[in-house]
C-alpha cells in the first residue's frame, strides 16, 4: 500500500451533515462579487481547520485578504512574493521540523503547512519553486487556485488560460483568435513528480473539494490540489452564474475531476453524457468572438484530453468504449 | 579558548555556523561559495549539526526558505555569490522589510557578463540598498567572528534585521589560514537562543507580509530605516561583548598607521593586507600614508569615517565594483557624501581596482598614492579611473 492509501485508510469524508462551521478565512475580505477563488480558499480552510500555517503567493487572494491594518486571516498567514509560496511554506515546514526535533518547541498536534497561488503564481513564475518543493518531499499541501489568467494585474494571459480566451494580452483581432495556445496540464506535471496525492476540484462541488483538501492534508509528504476557480470579472459573465459556469466546466469535460493517489488515477465523476463544450463557452464573454470552426476545434481537443484521462484512469473497456456506471458523487 | 588550527576559511565558516547551532540551512551551490555549503551538508549528514539542510532548486528559493523558516521562529543560514545573489535579491529586500534575522555569507564574486567566477565586490554593491546589515571580513578569523557576531546583532529585539557577512571569493574563502574556533559552550554564552518577537504559530495567529496601502507604507519604511540606524549601537555593543568573550577586538573602521597620516587609502576586504604592505614601503620612504578599512558597510560608519578622515589632506578610495553612473564608484560616492555633510574637503580620487579577479599589487597601491598626490597638486577635478586596464 502506498503512503497516501495507508494514511487515507480510515478516511471519513465531509457530508452535508458535518460541514465545519469554523471560518479560518473570515468574511469581510475584498474579493469581487461572485468570486469563486475566494470560495475555494474558504472551503479549503474549513476542511483543514485551524491547526494550519498558510503561505500565499502574490495575487488576488493575497491582495483581497490582507490590506493592512485589516486581515481576513484567523490562522497564521505569510505572504512573501509572487513566485515563491511553495519555497516559503517548505521553509516554514523545515523550520518546524528542526525545532521540534531539537526540542525547541513542543508540537502536540500535527500542523498542516499550506501553500497556495494563482495559476500564474503556480504554472508560470512559480513552477520552479513548486517543482523544487515537491521533489524535496516536504510535508505540505499546495493549492493552485486556477482562474485561468493573471487577474490581479488586470486579466493577462497565463499558460493556464484556455485556447481561444480573450485576455488583455491575448486579445482577439484580425490576426488573433485570442489565446493561441492550449492550457498547460499542470496537474499532470505535478503527477510526474510522483508525490502521494494530486487532485482536481472546484467549489461547484464543495464536498468533493473539501474531502480532497482534507485528504491532501492527511497524507504525509507533498500533496497538490488544483482548483478551477471561476472569476466573473475576468471571464466576463454575470456574477450570479459563477457556480453554474463551474458546473458546466465539469459537465462538458473541460475541467474533469479526478484524484491521483499514490500514482493511481481515479476519476471522481465519470460523466457518461458530457454536454457540448459550446454550452460552457457561450456562458462567458471571453469566448464570445469564437467561430463555429474554432469551437469545433476546442471540442475535438477536449474529447481527446478526456479520452486520454479515461485511459489513465483505467476507465476504457477493451475496444475503446467507456464503462457506463456512474459513481455516486454528491 | 581553542587553539589556532590551519584550515580552509570556507570550512571554518561552516564550522562556525554549526557552533551557532542553526536550525535551517537552505542553499544552492555557486563558485566560490560551494565549500561552505558542502561542508555544512557534511556536518548535517554526520550529525555534528542538528539542522534541516534544504537543498533548494535556486537561490531565490534559498532565501524564500530562510524567510519561511525564520518566520516560523527558526535560526537560519544561507550563503551565495554573485549570480546567486542577483537571483535572490528580490527576496532579500523582503527579508529585511519583514525584519527577519537571517544571516548570509556572501562570498564576493564579480557579476556577469562576461561570466566570471573571480573576486570583486559587484554583488556586495548590488546588495547595498536592500536594508541588510553588512559586514566585510579581511581574513578567515574575521569570517568566523563576524558570523557569530551577526546572529547576536540580527536576533537582538532592538534590531531584528538580516545580516550579510562578506568575504572575498577565493582570496579569503579558499585559502588555508590559522583559525581559532571557539567551543560550542563559549558561543552559547555569547549568543543566547533565538527568541522571535512574532512567529507563525497556530496558537497565536498573525498575518505577515500584508498589503501596504499608501496610508501605511511610508511609516513601515520609516520604521525600517530607524531600525538600521539604531542597529549601530547594538553592533558596537555586540563587538564589545565579543572582545570580552573571545578576546578579539573589532570596530566598524579598522585603521593602520593613520595617526599622523596625510593620505589615507580607504577600502574594504582582503586587499587591505596588500595595502598595508604598500603603506609600510611608502612609510619607509617618508610618506605619511595610512589605511582605513571598512568592516561595517551597512549601516555606513559615518562617525568613525569622519574621525579618521578629518585630519587628512587626500584620500584614495578603492572601489571593487563600478557604479556605471559615469562619475564615481559606489563606495566613493558614499564616502564623499560623508565628507560633504561634515564640511571636510580632502582631495579624493577614486580608483576602481581588482575587477573580476584582476590582481591588485603592492606596486599598484604605491602608484595610486603617487598619482593621487600629483593630481591633488595639479588641482585636477576629482574623479575616478579604472586601474590596471590592458591597452
Ligand atoms: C516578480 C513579479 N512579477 C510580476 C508581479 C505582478 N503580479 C502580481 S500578481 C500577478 C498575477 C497573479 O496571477 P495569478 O497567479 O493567476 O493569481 P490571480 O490574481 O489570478 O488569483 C502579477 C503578474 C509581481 N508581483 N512579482
Ligand atoms: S478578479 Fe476574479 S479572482 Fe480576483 S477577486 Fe475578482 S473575481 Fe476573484
Ligand atoms: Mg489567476
Amino acid at each position: 500500500m502506498g503512503v497516501a492509501s495507508e494514511a487515507l485508510k480510515n478516511f471519513k469524508g465531509f457530508t452535508t451533515k458535518n460541514i465545519p462551521t469554523i471560518e479560518p478565512l473570515s468574511p469581510g475580505h475584498r474579493a469581487c462579487q461572485g468570486c469563486v477563488e475566494i470560495l475555494a480558499l474558504r472551503l479549503a480552510l474549513k476542511a483543514i481547520g485551524t491547526n494550519v500555517i498558510v503561505a500565499s503567493a502574490t495575487g488576488c487572494m493575497e491582495i483581497v485578504t490582507s490590506p493592512y491594518p485589516q486581515t481576513a486571516w484567523r490562522v497564521p498567514w505569510i505572504h512573501v512574493a509572487f513566485e515563491n509560496a511553495a519555497a516559503v511554506i517548505s521553509g516554514v515546514e523545515a523550520g518546524y521540523k528542526a525545532m521540534a526535533r531539537k526540542g525547541k518547541i513542543d508540537l502536540q498536534e500535527k500542523i498542516v503547512f499550506l501553500g497556495y497561488g494563482g495559476d500564474g503564481g503556480t504554472a508560470d513564475i512559480g513552477l520552479q519553486a513548486l517543482s523544487g518543493a515537491l521533489e524535496r518531499g516536504h510535508d505540505f499541501v499546495y493549492i493552485c487556485l486556477d482562474n485561468e489568467a493573471y487577474m490581479n494585474t488586470g486579466i493577462q494571459r497565463s499558460s493556464a488560460t484556455p485556447y481561444g480566451a480573450m485576455t488583455t494580452t491575448s486579445p482577439p483581432g484580425k490576426k488573433s483568435i485570442g489565446q493561441s495556445t492550449w492550457k498547460k496540464n499542470l496537474p499532470a506535471i505535478v503527477v510526474a513528480h510522483e508525490i502521494p496525492y494530486v487532485a482536481t476540484a472546484t467549489p461547484a462541488y464543495p464536498l468533493d473539494l473539501m474531502n480532497k483538501v482534507k485528504k491532501a492534508a492527511m497524507v504525509p509528504g507533498p500533496a497538490y490540489v488544483h482548483i478551477l476557480s471561476v472569476c466573473p470579472t475576468g471571464w466576463r459573465h454575470p456574477t450570479n452564474i459563477a457556480i453554474e459556469v463551474a458546473k458546466m466546466a465539469v459537465a462538458t469535460n473541460v475541467f474533469p475531476l479526478y484524484e491521483v493517489i499514490d500514482g493511481k488515477w481515479i476519476l471522481s465523476r465519470k460523466n457518461p453524457k458530457p454536454k457540448p463544450v459550446k454550452e460552457y463557452l457561450k456562458m462567458q464573454r471571453r469566448f464570445a468572438h469564437l467561430t463555429e470552426e474554432e469551437i469545433e476545434k476546442i471540442q475535438a481537443r477536449i474529447n481527446a484530453e478526456w479520452e486520454a484521462l479515461l485511459e489513465r484512469c483505467g476507465e476504457k473497456k477493451e475496444g475503446g468504449a467507456e464503462k457506463t456506471e456512474v459513481t455516486p458523487s454528491e | 579558548m581553542g587553539k589556532r588550527v590551519g584550515m580552509e576559511v570556507s570550512i571554518a565558516a561552516a564550522e562556525a555556523v554549526a557552533l551557532i547551532d542553526v536550525d535551517v540551512v537552505a542553499a544552492y551551490p555557486i563558485t566560490p561559495q560551494t565549500h561552505i555549503v558542502e561542508h555544512l551538508s557534511e556536518l548535517v549528514a554526520n550529525g555534528h549539526l542538528d539542522a534541516e539542510f534544504v537543498p533548494v532548486e535556486s537561490e531565490h528559493s534559498a532565501m524564500s526558505v530562510c524567510v519561511g523558516a525564520a518566520a516560523a521562529g527558526a535560526r537560519t543560514f544561507t550563503s551565495t555569490s554573485s549570480q546567486g545573489y542577483a537571483l535572490m535579491v528580490e527576496i532579500c529586500y523582503i527579508a529585511s522589510s519583514m525584519r527577519l534575522p537571517i544571516v548570509m555569507a556572501v562570498v564576493n564574486r564579480a557579476l556577469s557578463a562576461p561570466i566570471s567566477i573571480w573576486n570583486d565586490h559587484s554583488d556586495m554593491m548590488l546588495a547595498r540598498d536592500t536594508g541588510w546589515i553588512q559586514t566585510v571580513a579581511e581574513n578567515g578569523q574575521e569570517v568566523v567572528d563576524l558570523l557569530i557576531h551577526a546572529y547576536r546583532v540580527a536576533e537582538d529585539h532592538r534590531v531584528l534585521l538580516p545580516v550579510m557577512v562578506n568575504l572575498d571569493g577565493f582570496i579569503v574563502s579558499h585559502v588555508i589560514e590559522p583559525i581559532e574556533l571557539p567551543s560550542k559552550e563559549e558561543v552559547q554564552k555569547y549568543l543566547p537562543p533565538y527568541k522571535p518577537l512574532l512567529k507563525l504559530d497556530p496558537k497565536s495567529p498573525v498575518t505577515m507580509g500584508p498589503v501596504g496601502v499608501p496610508e501605511i507604507y511610508t511609516e513601515v519604511k520609516k520604521a525600517q530605516d530607524e531600525a538600521i540606524k539604531n542597529s549601530k549601537k547594538v553592533i558596537l555593543e555586540a563587538w564589545e561583548e565579543f572582545a570580552k568573550h573571545f578576546g578579539r577586538v573589532y570596530k566598524p573602521v579598522e585603521t593602520y598607521r593613520c595617526e599622523d597620516a596625510e593620505i589615507v587609502i580607504l577600502l574594504m576586504g582582503s586587499i587591505a593586507e596588500t595595502a598595508m604592505r604598500a603603506i609600510d614601503t611608502m612609510r619607509e620612504r617618508g610618506k605619511r600614508v595610512g589605511l582605513a578599512r571598512l568592516r561595517l558597510f551597512r549601516p555606513f560608519p559615518v562617525e568613525e569615517l569622519v574621525s579618521v578622515l578629518k585630519p587628512v589632506k587626500a584620500v584614495a578610495v578603492i572601489d571593487r565594483a563600478l557604479g556605471f553612473n559615469g562619475y564615481t564608484g559606489p563606495l566613493c560616492a558614499e564616502v564623499k557624501t560623508v565628507l560633504f555633510n561634515h564640511a571636510l574637503t580632502p582631495y579624493v580620487w577614486n580608483y576602481i581596482a581588482g575587477l573580476g579577479g584582476r590582481d591588485v599589487t603592492v606596486e599598484n597601491f604605491v602608484e595610486m598614492v603617487e598619482m593621487l598626490e600629483e593630481r591633488a597638486a595639479r588641482k585636477e577635478p576629482m574623479g575616478y579611473e579604472i586601474i590596471n586596464v590592458r591597452e
